[in-house]
């Protein structure tokens, strides 16, 4: 028997504290539950204070852009997102958002990515041979290549992740995945301590778990 | 390139999950969540929970399932069965479902599917459709679980049910489903051709080259069966293997 329980104490890691940002654009519960089989429990919040503190902070998104634009806008969080320093995930809209400029009604966003968002368009690309016609929002699981960056460590080339979504973030100098539908696009970003991913990670099964598992080591 | 996707079907009643061959004869297949886990870690692309307990106390039973799932299930999931209100979708949400599928309350009431639309957005909002095709060679829709005809014809049902804001179409053929002799080709066809949402192409999947017929010659955007993988007929790696021998995109 141990004298005492030092050694559990030591090896305990300092609790991290996660926060999800809470607005009107989202189905957060899938990310809280995704977290919690990581081991990581979570706060839903749209308070600035807590959001300002927490160690790392995940910017979900479901919904359309401008009247989440306003939303944040109207409660002040556009600023505390642009100003907070510790690791930002944003995801599916979440993602857009953080981007220059939304084609989805004309919306300006939060410029953390210079990269446009533009709605997809089939244009004069001709669908797969087994369709007749490109479906959009595209719904389903596509592939991601080109990776680079911390985030998308132990992720194999060409894994395959969920996306749901009729708006794409164009490649650019922040592009740390692409994934093609349609044409080649963004399927995350980053640029200093902001992240996006316009799959959704906690949907993504193992390869999601991995990029989840990435960021809360940042 | 985005995939076809292969979804297994869990009938739901009183918690478990059951599978009516024929839309008729029950038979037990066990506990969902056990089942749902061991499909995702299979390679499923997504699942499909249908609720078809009878009575509304025991939907009680149903959204605690339906958390269950969601703090277990790593992949997308529609629930549906008894939905007929905004209120029952934004419950099932907040228990972490992906997606509903709405039917019979849709088609009495196809203001349900701008409500929802507008509430939760196009992509949560599956259209399940139940049709037969019939001896005028017309696909008609059936309501309550394939047991009340209507006038409607598929095509048109599904046309009006897009344009109202319905993101996906979860076709049935009750002429196909549980026969195991290949899924319902022109009426998945029309409507995956014609329509500017998924398909899924639901009943008669018995065998991996039905799936490869279903994705390649009419175009559907995803499968859906039940008993054969309950059962183990066909595993869902032997399947995704096989149709990727085929040259089909797959996960």
């Amino acid at each position: 028997m141990l004298p005492n329980n030092s050694f559990t104490l030591f090896s305990t890691p300092p609790k991290m504290s996660v926060v999800i940002i809470q607005y009107n654009a989202g189905n957060i519960q899938s990310v809280l539950y995704a977290l919690e089989r990581l081991g990581q429990s979570a706060v839903v919040t749209d308070d600035p204070a807590t959001i300002r503190q927490a160690d790392k902070v995940i910017f979900p998104g479901v919904g359309e852009a401008s009247s989440a634009m306003n939303y944040l806008r109207e409660r002040g969080l556009d600023q505390v997102i642009i100003g907070l320093q510790q690791p930002v995930l944003g995801i599916c809209l979440g993602m857009q958002l953080l981007c220059s400029y939304s084609e989805e009604n004309d919306t300006t966003c939060l410029g953390i990515f210079d990269e446009k968002v533009l709605r997809m368009q089939p244009g004069q690309v001709p669908p797969p041979p087994d369709q007749l016609q490109w479906k959009i929002p595209q719904m389903g699981w596509n592939n991601i290549y080109g990776l680079r960056s911390a985030l998308m460590q132990d992720v194999a080339e060409n894994s395959y992740c969920y996306f749901v979504h009729g708006y794409y973030a164009a490649c650019g100098d922040h592009t740390i995945a692409t994934t093609n539908y349609i044409q080649p696009y963004s399927a995350a970003l980053h640029r200093n301590n902001f992240y996006g991913c316009q799959f959704h990670p906690e949907k993504s099964a193992a390869v999601g778990k991995q990029i989840l598992k990435n960021f809360l080591q940042l | 390139m985005l995939t076809k996707r292969i979804i297994p079907c869990l009938d739901i009643r009183d918690g478990r999950t059951v599978k009516g061959i024929n839309f008729e004869g029950i038979r037990d297949a066990g506990d969902p969540v056990e089942l749902a886990a061991r499909y995702a870690a299979q390679g499923a692309d997504e699942l499909v929970f249908l609720d078809i307990t009878a009575t509304i106390e025991k939907r009680k039973t149903f959204h605690e399932l339906v958390n269950r799932i969601a703090h277990h299930i790593d992949i997308p999931f529609t629930v549906g069965g008894g939905i007929s209100s905004v209120e029952d979708v934004s419950r099932l949400l907040q228990n972490g479902a992906d997606k509903v599928s709405i039917n019979s309350a849709a088609f009495r009431r196809p203001a349900l599917i701008e409500e929802l639309a507008a509430s939760f957005g196009s992509q949560c909002v599956v259209l399940a459709i139940d049709t037969r095709q019939e001896e005028d060679g017309e696909w008609y829709v059936y309501l309550n679980g394939g047991r009340i005809r209507t006038e409607m014809t598929c095509f048109d049902w599904a046309k009006q049910a897009v344009a109202a804001g319905a993101g996906e179409i979860l076709l049935t053929s009750m002429n196909h489903d549980g026969t195991k002799q290949g899924f319902a080709q022109d009426i998945t066809r029309i409507l995956s051709d014609h329509l500017p949402v998924p398909v899924i192409a639901s009943g008669g999947g018995g065998k991996p080259e039905h799936f490869a017929e279903v994705f390649r010659e009419v175009h559907a955007d995803a499968a859906l069966a039940a008993s054969i993988f309950h059962f183990g007929e066909i595993s869902i790696p032997e399947l995704k293997s096989y149709l990727r021998k085929e040259g089909i995109n797959i996960r």
